[in-house]
């Protein structure tokens, strides 16, 4: 394959993100309330340095955090035709996409990228929750078939991070079917003895965590992050009952059997490189620090 | 020892009294300026005679005491001590993670393994935290996740068997204990990776054999494996748990009697008076055993693996009086 073809040109403008928290002086924490100094967020990796609760992070820092000195290859993904049904709800469905575009600079709710974790090479899927509430439709399904295939190519680890709402409604049943079509994408990963690890990060609901967000040979969770396949509210109205507190978190996911590993930010690096190194058969890499 | 709550069997009495002599004879050498070298020197070849008296000719029972004893090394002793990176996995995927079941991936002298194991606790906090050790069908279920992972992966599997038996719960017989054993030993039989079983302390029944069917069967010296408890055996077949000593006798259960039965590979020598007298030698000792087996486990291939753990469970028996 042409390597050279699959990589994007960095855009200048994601570096100017509009919301980017880093750009107000002041942020709330929306676990306990406290006013947050953003230059000290930055520095605490975007964790309450109050309440220890772990804010969403935005997928650049992600990945910066993940790969080793935070240097990895943006893969481009197959162009996918808009809005398939003609979507109108309040609004246009394309209206909606060149909103999410402008805002996020983004095409769609997915990055793929490789580069080294722990030294060793390794693909990334990672969906953005900023851009749709991070929702699976085509775009994101054919985002994960393509990490698959690097990574089956490139006989390297798959890694997917969700953080995701569910499901794309406004691409119908082809977003449904993408729950098929992502199992069958880490399914043949699974096939081909390479590790895929699955790192739930807040929120993996819906139709993610019911399809490749589960099937990993590990499990990752970051501390507290929300996971489940139906929405509390909709529990809530059905059993008519309040929810316990804890419920659908990484720490509850645990306890009942569904996720390997629950780390604090600042720890899922060092996990990461621990279980693909073993899995690899490879010495980790001492200069494994994450570029914090 | 020193540590003043550790319970002492009756056979350890003499080796605790003169214990007790030493160390307060140094107390007392600190206190003032007496030479009590000549007497300390007496009172060390004493205990020493002492000890090797004592476990010379130990019992079956005495040796269920000591596989017992509180303070025997334990699991997670031999996992920290032994896998570098160990990294714990959790979860059948199905309905829990069970605590009892330590499973996990690391690297074991330099080698991508995985581990499983079960934990009984040390104090009762530990104790409840680990169900005593008896592992439920979600510990059984997780143990084969990971011994799947470890397939795939071509991980050898090192398993430390210490439990009185799987948990006897109306839960566990709901989620279906003896579908979660059957289908583990299974795919024990399944792995094409070398698979070492050691008993660390008790191999209670099917929920010890769950993660021993393995290409080698190494136990402790004053370990046991049994069939079922010897409480559960004096009650059932004596009618009376009084006859727990007699039945532990005629159960065959030490690791002396399995090895001359053929059903074990190899024992491992524990220190004088028991693995929990000397933590840091025994685990050293298992891991030169792992590590001796492993190795000459890792020639052979996948196939080949499997084929003999298969031949090795078959001949069982059929290779007595020869
Ligand atoms: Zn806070």
């Amino acid at each position: 394959m042409n390597w050279l073809r699959d990589f994007v040109r960095p855009k200048v403008k994601k570096a100017v993100s509009t919301k980017d928290i880093a750009d107000n002086l002041w942020c709330k924490c929306p676990a306990c309330g406290q006013m947050l100094f953003s230059k000290e967020l930055k520095k605490s990796m975007y964790v309450c340095t109050n309440c220890d609760h772990h804010l969403r992070l935005y997928l650049d820092k992600r990945l910066n955090m993940l790969f080793d000195n935070g240097e990895y290859n943006e893969i481009s993904l197959p162009k996918i035709k808009d809005d398939p049904l003609k979507f109108k709800d309040t609004k246009k469905y394309t209206d909606r996409l060149k909103a999410y575009r402008k805002e996020t600079g983004r095409e769609d709710a997915i990055i793929v990228a490789q580069g080294d974790i722990g030294g060793v090479t390794s693909v990334i899927a990672a969906i953005d929750f900023n851009f749709m509430g991070g929702s699976m439709g085509q775009a994101v399904g054919e985002g994960i078939v393509k990490a698959a295939e690097i990574a089956i190519k490139g006989k390297c680890p798959l890694i997917t991070v969700a953080a995701s709402g569910g499901a794309r409604m406004q691409e119908g049943m082809l977003s449904l079917m993408q729950m098929a079509r992502t199992t069958a994408a880490v399914n043949l990963v699974k096939e081909n003895k390479l590790p895929f690890i699955s790192i739930l990060t807040d929120p993996t609901t819906g139709g993610v965590s019911a399809s490749f967000a589960m099937l990993g040979d590990v499990h990752i969770a970051e501390k507290g992050c929300l996971i489940g396949f139906a929405g509390q509210r909709v529990i809530e109205q059905t059993i008519r009952e309040k929810l316990p507190a804890g419920f659908q978190r990484a720490e509850y996911l645990k306890e009942h059997g569904m996720v390997d590993i629950v780390v604090r930010r600042d720890e899922m690096k060092d996990e990461l490189v621990k279980v693909i190194s073993i899995l690899m058969h490879k010495k980790p890499n001492l200069n494994r620090l994450a570029l914090k | 020892m020193d540590k003043k709550d550790t319970m002492v069997l009756d056979f350890e009495k003499n080796i605790v009294e003169i214990e007790a002599k030493i160390g307060a004879l140094k107390l007392l050498a600190e206190d003032e300026a007496v030479n009590i070298d000549d007497e300390l020197s007496r009172l060390q070849k004493k205990l020493e005679k002492q000890l090797i008296s004592s476990y010379a000719n130990l019992s079956p029972w005495q040796k269920a005491q000591i596989a017992r004893h509180p303070d025997r090394p334990q699991c997670l002793d031999y996992v920290n001590a032994l896998i570098e990176d160990f990294t714990p996995l959790c979860g059948d995927r199905r309905f829990a993670d069970d605590e009892t079941m330590i499973a996990g991936i690391g690297r074991f002298k330099g080698v991508s393994v995985a581990v499983l194991g079960q934990q009984k606790g040390k104090d009762l906090e530990t104790r409840v935290k680990y169900n005593f050790g008896m592992a439920k069908p979600e510990g059984y279920r997780k143990a084969q996740r990971i011994m799947d992972l470890a397939n795939k992966f071509s991980l050898p599997i090192l398993c430390f068997v210490d439990t009185d038996g799987a948990y006897p719960g109306v839960d566990a017989e709901a989620r279906g204990q003896a579908e979660a054993i059957a289908a583990s030993i299974e795919k024990c039989l399944q792995m094409k990776v070398p698979v070492v079983s050691t008993v660390i302390g008790v191999g209670g029944s099917g929920g010890a054999i769950a993660i021993a069917t393995a290409n080698r069967i190494l136990m402790l010296e004053n370990s046991i494996y049994s069939v079922i408890s010897p409480e559960g055996c004096a009650s059932i077949l004596w009618r009376s748990a009084d006859k727990v000593k007699e039945a532990t006798e005629a159960m065959k259960l030490t690791a002396q009697d399995l090895k001359k039965l053929k059903l074990i590979d190899e024992i491992i020598t524990e220190p004088v008076g028991g693995a929990h007298r000397d933590v840091a030698y025994m685990v050293e000792k298992v891991g030169e055993a792992i590590s001796k087996n492993l190795n000459e486990l890792l020639k052979f291939s996948g196939e080949d693996l499997k084929k003999q753990r298969t031949e090795k469970f078959f001949t069982m028996g059929r290779n007595l009086d020869k």
